[in-house]
């Protein structure tokens, strides 16, 4: 039996009680995006503040699973004060760590989210608010989903 | 002499089940997930299958498989005869009228589908109207928002109450003068009512509508007799009753099938074919084009074969025990919530946790060994009316024990435990 606590990481526990950059909107939004899991019905929007390349603020709102909104929240914190190519960066950075067998570029608080890969169902719920935030970098108004 | 109370226990005494024996007969069911002996709660959603339908599925297919209704061969003639021995079983079970009102077909959901694409298409004209319940499956929604598309009519919706119970004053208002078919289910998937489609097709029939009974949660679980209830059409699906997937049945009162044009085209449902015209076959025959599901006909004669062998009734009783059990010790457990707590309910129980989403849940009691579904239930409009996004579902069937429901019980515990609720 795997061990749920390499799901259910102390970390993840705490960003799902505790969503950081949560319900709120940057003031100077000028990238947006929403996006959906059919398979479950979790549901985010994503709004972003980006001045010359450089994501200023990054909030997230809606509900979800332990994994998608620990996922949002710090994905959130991980992207502040990032440029969008190191945002991009990221973003297959956690994709690698969540479908490779190794853990890849060093990824600092997000590496909580490789017990995830232990779970293929749950796949989806650590990856959703990163492809809504890419459709926003792209500027993309349709809904993004995860199927 | 025996008194009344004594004779009332032995009846009951009778109609309990030997569960430990009937789980026998599910090869499935003994086997180890995540080092945790299976406990199958996810009968809902879809059934196992005992070793005897298994076997009738085999051994058609070892000795007596052919296409049916065209060869003047041995093989084709044997197969010809459990196909259609097949019908007459389902006949039976259901109690309709005549065997030529059972119509073979994938499962519920193709069942509603022919009906609104041959019944509706013919017969909707623009501000004709459907009126469903809100706890449908979207299996009885999405088919009848293609049909309004393409006939200009309307869907109306009749309302559902806090615990679950259709509305029925509401739901006599909203039957009217355009209203051509009412759809409802028998007993909701997501939450486990059961409807008073009784009373429902008594009101639509003073209107002059038609019904139909979606008994995809109903066939499986209770005794369900057409011509008592007197619906028009009646959908169930076998693998929800211990018989196989793609196989399916539309039950159809014989002068309205009658009426209502074919619903695809090809070989099997025609008596003459020519260029300018063919000429179609007689019910059920007019609705089944194609090489139909034939070892599903045969798999599903098999499952109602073993449900009589163990008795409807025996079945609902143990299945009502289990739900009692269930909802006591369920509803011991703090911060949980039952969504659905109607009048009267079938086998079905559905849950969330506060501060827990049911993705969570069933992840961790999956490890545990429990299988339930989570998530929206395709049914996504009455989980919006609850205020959820998505439950955690336990749905029992005969072979399901109190013992796996006090793993269920553990195994939320377990979730509270992960999340830091104790
Ligand atoms: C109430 C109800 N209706 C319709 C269906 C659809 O059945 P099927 O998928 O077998 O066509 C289901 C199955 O989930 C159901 O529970």
């Amino acid at each position: 039996m795997s061990d749920l606590r390499d799901l259910y990481e102390e970390v993840i526990l705490d960003h799902n009680r505790n969503p950081r950059n949560f319900l709120r909107k940057p003031a100077e939004t000028n990238r947006h995006a929403h996006g959906y899991n059919p398979l479950c019905g979790d549901e985010f929007e994503v709004n972003i503040s980006i001045k010359d390349d450089v994501i200023e603020d990054i909030a997230f709102e809606g509900a979800g699973c332990a994994i998608s909104t620990a996922s949002a929240s710090l994905m959130t914190e991980a992207l502040k004060g990032k440029s969008v190519k190191d945002a991009q960066k990221l973003f297959q950075g956690v994709h690698h760590l969540l479908t490779e067998a190794d853990d890849g570029q060093d990824l600092g608080k997000l590496a909580v989210l490789s017990g995830v890969r232990e779970y293929p169902m749950r796949i989806k719920c650590a990856t959703l608010a990163w492809h809504i935030m890419q459709a926003a970098l792209r500027n993309e108004q349709d809904t993004v989903t995860t199927e | 002499m025996t008194s009344v109370v004594e004779q009332k226990a032995t009846e009951a005494r009778s109609r309990q089940l030997d569960v430990e024996r009937l789980r026998a007969d599910f090869p499935v069911l003994h086997q180890s997930v995540h080092g945790r002996p299976l406990v199958y709660l996810d009968n809902a959603a879809s059934v196992h299958k005992p070793q005897s339908v298994i076997d009738a599925v085999g051994k058609f297919y070892s000795h007596d498989y052919a296409n049916v209704h065209r060869g003047v061969h041995a093989l084709s003639e044997r197969a010809t005869d459990a196909y259609e021995a097949a019908r007459d079983r389902v006949r039976e079970f259901i109690n309709a009228a005549d065997r030529r009102e059972i119509v073979f077909v994938r499962g519920t959901t193709e069942a509603i589908n022919l009906v609104a694409g041959s019944f509706g298409r013919q017969r909707l004209t623009p501000g004709d109207e459907i009126l469903i319940t809100a706890m449908e499956h979207h299996a009885n929604i999405v088919p009848w928002q293609l049909l309004c598309e393409q006939t200009g009519a309307r869907l109306v919706v009749a309302p559902v109450d806090d615990h679950g119970d259709v509305i029925m004053a509401e739901f006599s208002r909203l039957l009217g003068a355009r209203t051509r078919l009412v759809s409802v289910t028998h007993v909701s998937n997501a939450l486990g009512s059961v409807v008073p489609v009784r009373q429902v097709i008594d009101l639509a029939h003073r209107h002059g509508a038609r019904v139909l009974i979606d008994a995809a949660q109903s066939v499986p679980h209770m005794r369900v007799d057409v011509q008592a209830l007197d619906c028009d059409l009646l959908a169930f699906s076998g693998h929800k009753m211990y018989g196989p997937t793609g196989i399916g049945v539309l039950y159809g009162k014989a002068e309205l099938l009658r009426d209502m044009p074919p619903y695809q085209g090809g070989g099997e449902m025609i008596r003459q074919v020519s260029f300018e015209r063919s000429i179609y076959a007689d019910i059920p025959y007019k609705f089944e084009a194609g090489t139909q599901h034939i070892a599903g006909a045969v798999g599903l004669k098999a499952a109602i074969d073993y449900i009589a062998s163990v008795g409807m009734d025996a079945i609902a009783h143990h299945e009502a025990q289990l739900l009692d059990y269930a909802t006591s010790r369920l509803q011991a457990i703090s911060g949980l919530r039952i969504v659905g707590t109607a009048k009267e309910k079938a086998g079905i129980i559905s849950f969330v946790l506060d501060g827990v989403h049911a993705h969570d849940i069933g992840t961790i009691v999956d490890q545990q060994g429990v299988a339930v579904r989570v998530g929206h239930h395709c049914a996504m409009p009455i989980m919006k009316h609850f205020g959820v996004a998505a439950t955690a579902r336990a749905a029992f069937a005969l072979y399901n024990t109190e013992a796996d429901v006090d793993a269920l019980v553990a195994a939320v515990e377990k979730v509270k435990e992960v999340f830091g609720h104790v």
